[in-house]
């Protein structure tokens, strides 16, 4: 291997990171180190209020302790999560701590020695006081290679991630011909994370032979599948690690200007990141002559303006570009003709935070992750009916029953599973008997479903499969640019019919209607959003036709969810005669007394069926019930 | 460029290196319905997904417009997958679409009319719902009249005032279902830009955009 501008460039960056660790192990010298989780999720949760009250108390009792804010540790059902390291002690984990729980881990923790065991989630070291997160059982499933620096470093100080190994990989990198590179992410086998599973390493080689310059690097970050956030959180909490991505990515293609695109609904990310570029491009880990060497790109970051089709490539260049957001033909592919006509390299937030790995670690310990055909290690966002919301991270081939009754903990309340939604708009609903698939590009594909980017949304049985169809075609009708025939007036068409279904008064023959319709749209859709807008519906009916049947047939909805085909009727047996609470609750005075026997009655005419009067019901009386077809309400 | 030769349909022909399919055809009078195509060296649009075709060696029907001839191309214009496509393409956009021919100028001289008889679709189709977009007829031109319900998205016509005349007083606006031509700001196209040139009334393939002398004869 011949040394390009070195051993300079290895030596300015030996003082870099010298400095990082000298100021990491300032840190450990203090008398506790306080980190509190303040992505997106735990913000939402009051993070901030916490870190205050965190700030306040120390304030109080003049102790001079750093108080840091970092990233998700995807445990979002715990938010806020604060980490709290004192020497003599393993770095305990609280979870769902509040401003009051802050000031007593002050109080007795740092100030006394109560490490407070009843806000415990667990500790990351093993060690004899606390269980370690090691030691839960989703950590067996787990293995966290993007995510690792998530939750544990500051993302506004790029020391924290250099001396945690950060742009070692680089460096690395720029010691190597391009071509040794790209035949490194060639061997990983590395697919992109965005959803397609394209294979990375073809990408990259494709561009860095196409003619033409300049050429240019492209982060995908307008994530914008409902119930995803796995690209938020990365860039939230590790932004250093996509921008490395980048920059070896930029070194191997041969470009010298990179975007980051993010959605403008990310406003942490997109301050976080643009906070890291500042910061790297100090240090001189951006910009002209990168650490004195020849190398020299740089990286702007570009807002999206809220257009979910903007995640195509296509459109996402047209955007950037200042045009609408609106798909072309592919070929040519951007790799060849992207960005003002110029190669142009996209890849996914993920893909990218990968890349350092694999040149640090090499493609073998790569490959040796995940399966022969998906290696690595797949992020999913887990949402909806589970009750460990949050991140996570496993290797590919993990069953999706693995990930959500193992790592997720399975469904509140112990109900029963019916499906998980998984890729998104563009991916499927999958039934019970999909639980023990081995989730990678492939057997997802062949189920029906997609990788997408990661969304996992978990369904019990008090979801309706045909209103979960309905929800998606609205959303992909709604986000579809509208440019193509079939992805416009062809997903109207499809949303129009499964709104009649929802409502009960669809017929038979629509099913076919739409389902041939579903495979003329996948077949003849200018763009991806289109050829994979009918997936939701297309799974939804070949796993749970009886339930479309169940609308159709009975004008029933058998998980109670389509309003207009449930009605709400109190048993009176079950009625507390004395109790009110539905009378009172009621929205638009529906429920009255029967004038003899005093239970309470809705008129069905004047209900609303909001279902207000359901939850005002006290539980020991649980005398309110949901009924489909509403017919079946006793006259 | 040089020439090479294919053949569509059985039928031999020549086309200069580079066309595309659906021009090579066109040129060589085997029709393939088309509402957005344009015959210039520009990036297709790709966007009415009529002018489906199938090659030989290919699994799946493509769109002509997107594909550039080679030498020894055998293409099939009227095969089934291709067929099916175009047709629910079309009834697509006639379901969504005023069809009032007995009180349209356009008619007898209209795209839509003469795709629908080469594809056997009747213009009233009734395997899709009628779903109007109920939007504003704008007659504040004093030269034409639009009428976005009658609209097929082309983008005819605002290619021509734009690259052509370099007026740029019409573009598209809104998202999904609600796309449309319209001028900006969504103003009456009298009080836009516009230099009632009327080019794009003739480059319109449909009754969307109309002569309001030809309307005034009906």
């Amino acid at each position: 291997m011949k040394a390009t501008g070195l051993p300079g460039v290895a030596a300015t960056f030996q003082k870099i990171k010298k400095h990082a660790q000298a100021r990491w192990q300032e840190l450990q010298k203090a008398r506790a180190v306080i980190m509190v989780g303040s992505a997106t999720c735990g913000r939402a949760a009051g993070a901030l209020e916490v870190l205050r009250a965190f700030k306040n108390e120390l304030k109080k009792h003049n102790l001079d302790c750093p108080v840091i804010e970092v990233g998700c540790m995807g445990h979002c059902y715990a938010e806020p999560i604060v980490i709290i390291a004192k020497p003599g002690y393993p770095s305990i984990v609280y979870q769902r701590v509040n401003p009051v729980i802050a000031q007593r881990l002050v109080r007795e923790f740092i100030l006394g020695d109560n490490p407070c065991l009843e806000f415990v989630l667990g500790a990351l070291e093993e060690n004899k006081l606390v269980p370690g997160l090691a030691d839960f059982p989703r950590a067996q499933f787990e293995q966290k290679v993007i995510l690792k620096n998530c939750g544990h470093i500051d993302p506004e100080d790029i020391d924290h991630y250099i001396a945690s190994g950060g742009y070692s990989a680089l460096v690395k990198a720029l010691q190597l011909k391009p071509e040794q590179i790209i035949n490194e992410v060639k061997k990983s086998g590395l697919r992109g994370r965005g959803g397609a599973g394209f294979a990375t390493g073809e990408k990259w080689a494709t561009c860095r032979h196409a003619p033409g310059k300049p050429r240019y690097v492209i982060c995908n970050g307008d994530e914008g599948d409902p119930g995803a956030f796995m690209d938020r959180a990365i860039l939230e909490s590790d932004p250093h690690s996509v921008i490395e991505g980048m920059l070896i990515a930029g070194y191997a293609v041969g470009a010298g200007h990179g975007y980051i695109y993010v959605r403008a609904e990310y406003p942490l990310a997109v301050q976080r990141t643009r906070l890291a570029l500042s910061q790297a491009r100090k240090l001189n880990l951006l910009g002209k002559n990168i650490l004195g060497g020849d190398f020299s790109f740089d990286i702007k970051l570009f807002q999206g303006s809220g257009a979910f089709v903007c995640g195509e490539e296509t459109a996402l260049i047209a955007s950037l570009e200042g045009q609408a957001g609106t798909p072309s033909h592919r070929p040519p592919y951007p790799a060849v003709s992207g960005l003002e006509g110029k190669p142009t390299l996209i890849n996914n937030v993920k893909t990218l935070a990968f890349i350092r790995h694999i040149v640090d670690k090499g493609a073998k310990w790569f490959t040796g992750i995940g399966t022969k055909n998906s290696p690595g290690t797949a992020v999913f966002a887990l949402a909806g009916k589970v009750v460990n919301t949050g991140l996570t991270e496993v290797p590919m081939g993990t069953t999706l029953r693995q990930v959500i009754f193992d790592v997720g903990s399975g469904i509140p309340g112990g109900k029963p599973f019916k499906a998980v939604q998984i890729g998104g708009p563009s991916g499927g609903c999958l039934p019970e008997s999909a639980l023990d698939l081995p989730i990678d590009f492939d057997s997802l594909a062949k189920a029906g479903a997609m990788m997408g980017s990661g969304g996992m949304i978990v369904l019990d049985q008090d979801d309706c499969m045909v209103e979960i169809a309905r929800y998606f075609l609205e959303f992909t009708q709604r986000e579809s640019c509208g440019k193509c025939t079939f992805c416009r007036l062809g997903t109207k068409q499809m949303l129009e019919i499964l709104s009649e279904f929802t409502r009960g008064k669809g017929k038979l023959k629509d099913l076919d209607t739409l389902t041939g319709l579903a495979e003329d749209i996948k077949a003849g859709s200018l763009c991806g959003l289109g050829r994979t807008a009918p997936n939701p519906v297309l799974t939804n009916l070949r796993y749970f036709r009886d339930e479309y049947e169940a609308h159709i047939r009975e004008g029933r909805c058998p998980a109670l969810m389509c309003q207009e085909l449930i009605a709400y009727y109190i048993i009176p047996e079950k009625c507390e005669l004395t109790c009110d609470a539905c009378v009172g609750n009621c929205t638009v005075e529906a429920i009255s007394s029967h004038p003899k026997k005093r239970y309470k009655i809705i008129d069905q005419e004047k209900c609303v069926k909001c279902g207000t009067c359901l939850t005002a019901c006290p539980p020991q009386y649980n005398a309110i019930v949901k009924l489909s077809p509403p017919t079946e309400v006793p006259k | 460029m040089k020439t090479v030769s294919l053949t569509i349909d059985g039928k031999e022909i020549k086309a200069p290196g580079g066309e595309s399919v659906l021009w090579a055809a066109l040129d060589s009078s085997i029709y393939i319905p088309h509402l957005c195509a344009r015959h210039d060296n520009s990036a297709p649009d790709a966007s009415c997904r009529l002018c489906w075709v199938e090659i030989e060696g290919r699994l799946k029907p493509v769109t002509a417009c997107t594909e550039t001839v080679a030498e020894g191309m055998v293409v099939n214009t009227r095969g089934a997958a291709a067929l099916r496509l175009a047709r629910t393409a079309l009834e697509l956009l006639l379901a969504s679409n005023v069809v009032d021919c007995a009180n349209c100028a356009r008619s007898g001289a209209c795209e839509l009319q003469k795709i629908a008889a080469h594809l056997k679709v009747k213009l009233k189709t009734r395997r899709f719902k009628k779903i109007l977009r109920n939007l504003e007829v704008d007659s504040s031109s004093p030269l034409f009249i639009y009428d976005p319900n009658k609209c097929v998205l082309c983008g005819q016509c605002i290619r021509v005032c734009r690259q052509r005349l370099g007026i740029g007083a019409l573009g598209f606006a809104h998202r999904g279902f609600n796309r449309r031509m319209t001028t900006f700001g969504d103003e009456p196209i009298g009080q836009s830009e516009c230099q009632n040139c009327g080019d794009c009334v003739a480059a319109c393939p449909t009754g969307a955009l109309c002569f309001k002398a030809a309307a005034a004869k009906l």
